[in-house]
């Protein structure tokens, strides 16, 4: 199919997460006319996952203000959603996706936008009511009506999720207690000296640490989770727990249709899979990072927004996106943690602040080139960090740790 | 409701009805503006919602945070009327406001 004709082929989007909803708004934005439809297994209209274990669990953000767009919107566009609809099947040779209810829908170019989801605990009691993940805002409303003044929180996995959880309840007037199978906190995603400072940081608002503590079950009585039960025999005390122990693509569709997968589905730079009519995006896309030569799984809002881009853009023929570094944020009382890239095969950090000031910035470097940053509260050692991640030019170390050189002057 | 002008870079205006209470970069998205891409969706961690404030609404948009301060800083083409757009809520006394968009936001 021309570029052209593709103006009018049938795209059907698969997943109505921040990574779905914006390939539909970037394919119309684009000038693509022809049929979109939308799928989604939420009765909700695309919506904004990162603020449901922040601003809205505070009561700080509603949910008109979670919607990436308006409801009229999708009708003014002639996007047709398919909500509370799960799609089971893709048939590629007939180019359609069957839904659960039987109807089989025919697309030109399909759009993977699946998702992740929340990963169990294989362990008892996980079915008891109060056991709750945070990944939709069903669970964020479940959550949120869980928590009070008073009330005992349980965050099973000391990530980005539970301690952004752990936080917004302290927020609330909740009692809250971190139980982490490793040394530290965010010990999958951040250097030592960032866990620390978190581990800190909440401590001193009221937050307590179970660290090198397996959970054996949770415990209830009536059907409701009243404690959660250590590898040591303790039991922890709770009205809810929280598991956030990470996400497992959703990825089935694919692999039953016979797509490549690796812990995602595997994608090119036009996050286009080995089928050339279907695309996969997001959380569920196994992507390039040309920057760092590998392929990877990212669950980020900037990711699918890039290849949301990417995506429609070759629909569309049109030139892709800039590559991105990837980037992340984490807001927790009055932190704002920015990162900029990933730091693989890094051989030293170097710290630019100091973290008694709650104002700081670690750097990992490759030699001298930088392939990550941590920064806390600043946003400038974010800035110039991603400039100088992707601009692959070697460091000055020592400007780099010395505050007294601004930003701008390092990453010239 | 204030009406606020949006101008993209090629000229293209867009005249919108804003609810006070939102943002002025929740006007646009939400209203499919292009060239306010919004990445973090308000948080003031990404820098992709500049926008210019028409001088004369200047001192009505109220002042800079320090990190916005800083997140403006390192944008591309930033001029003294430089703003973050998610941080300037609309209110009624923002009623004609005009705000233009620069080329790119990456």
């Amino acid at each position: 199919m021309s570029a052209e004709a593709n103006q009018n082929a049938c795209v059907v989007i698969v997943g109505a997460g921040h990574a779905g909803g914006s390939a539909a708004a970037f394919l119309r934005q684009y000038g693509h006319e022809g049929r979109i439809v939308l799928i989604g297994d939420e009765p909700l209209l695309p919506y904004q996952r990162p603020p449901l274990s922040k601003a809205w669990l505070k009561g700080e953000a509603d949910a008109d203000s979670l919607a990436l767009k308006p409801a009229d919107w999708y009708g003014e566009n002639n996007v047709f959603l398919r909500l509370s609809g799960v799609a089971e099947r893709i048939n590629r040779a007939a180019k359609t996706v069957t839904l659960a209810s039987g109807e089989a829908i025919a697309y030109d170019f399909l759009i993977l936008a699946t998702g992740a989801r929340a990963r169990q605990l294989p362990i008892p009691g996980g079915d008891l009511a109060g056991v709750l993940a945070l990944r939709t805002a069903a669970d964020a409303e479940l959550l949120k009506h869980a928590l009070g003044p008073g009330k005992r929180l349980a965050v099973i996995g000391g990530g980005y999720v539970g301690l952004e959880a752990a936080a917004s309840a302290r927020a609330l007037g909740a009692e809250v207690v971190v139980v982490e199978r490793e040394s530290r906190v965010l010990a999958r995603v951040a250097c030592e000296t960032l866990s620390t400072f978190f581990q800190d940081y909440h401590r001193a608002r009221g937050v307590t640490f179970e660290l090198n503590a397996g959970v054996e079950a949770f415990e209830g009585a009536d059907d409701h989770i009243r404690g959660v039960r250590l590898s040591d025999g303790r039991l922890l005390p709770c009205d809810v727990a929280l598991v956030g122990v990470g996400a497992i693509p959703n990825d089935e569709l694919a692999k039953d249709a016979g797509l490549a997968t690796a812990n995602g589905v595997v994608v090119d730079l036009e996050a286009r899979t080995d089928d050339p009519a279907i695309f996969a995006i997001g959380d569920v896309a196994h992507r390039p990072l040309p920057l760092y030569e590998r392929q990877f799984r990212l669950e980020s809002v900037p990711n699918a927004l890039e290849q949301a881009k990417q995506a429609a853009s070759a629909i569309l023929g049109r030139a892709g996106p800039a590559p991105e570094v990837p980037w992340f944020w984490s807001d927790q009382y009055d932190l704002k943690l920015q990162i900029a890239g990933l730091p693989f095969e890094a051989d030293r950090t170097v710290v630019r602040g100091d973290a008694a000031s709650a104002k700081f910035a670690v750097f990992h470097l490759k030699g001298d080139l930088l392939q990550a940053v941590e920064a806390v509260n600043a946003p400038p050692e974010f800035m110039a960090g991603k400039q100088l991640i992707a601009k692959r030019t070697p460091v000055n170390v020592e400007k780099l740790a010395d505050t007294s050189v601004s930003m701008k002057e390092v990453a010239a | 409701m204030a009406k606020i002008t949006y101008i993209e870079h090629d000229g293209t205006e867009h005249a919108l009805d804003v609810k006070p209470g939102l943002t002025v970069m929740e006007g646009a998205v939400k209203n499919n503006v292009p060239g306010i891409d919004a990445d973090c969706g308000g948080a003031c961690a990404c820098a992709t919602c500049h926008v210019y404030v028409d001088a004369a609404w200047l001192d009505r948009t109220g002042d800079k945070s320090a990190m916005e301060e800083s997140m403006l800083d390192f944008a591309e083409n930033v001029e003294p009327n430089s703003r973050l757009s998610c941080q300037i809520k609309v209110t009624d006394a923002l009623d004609g406001l005009v705000v233009r968009l620069p080329e790119s936001q990456h």
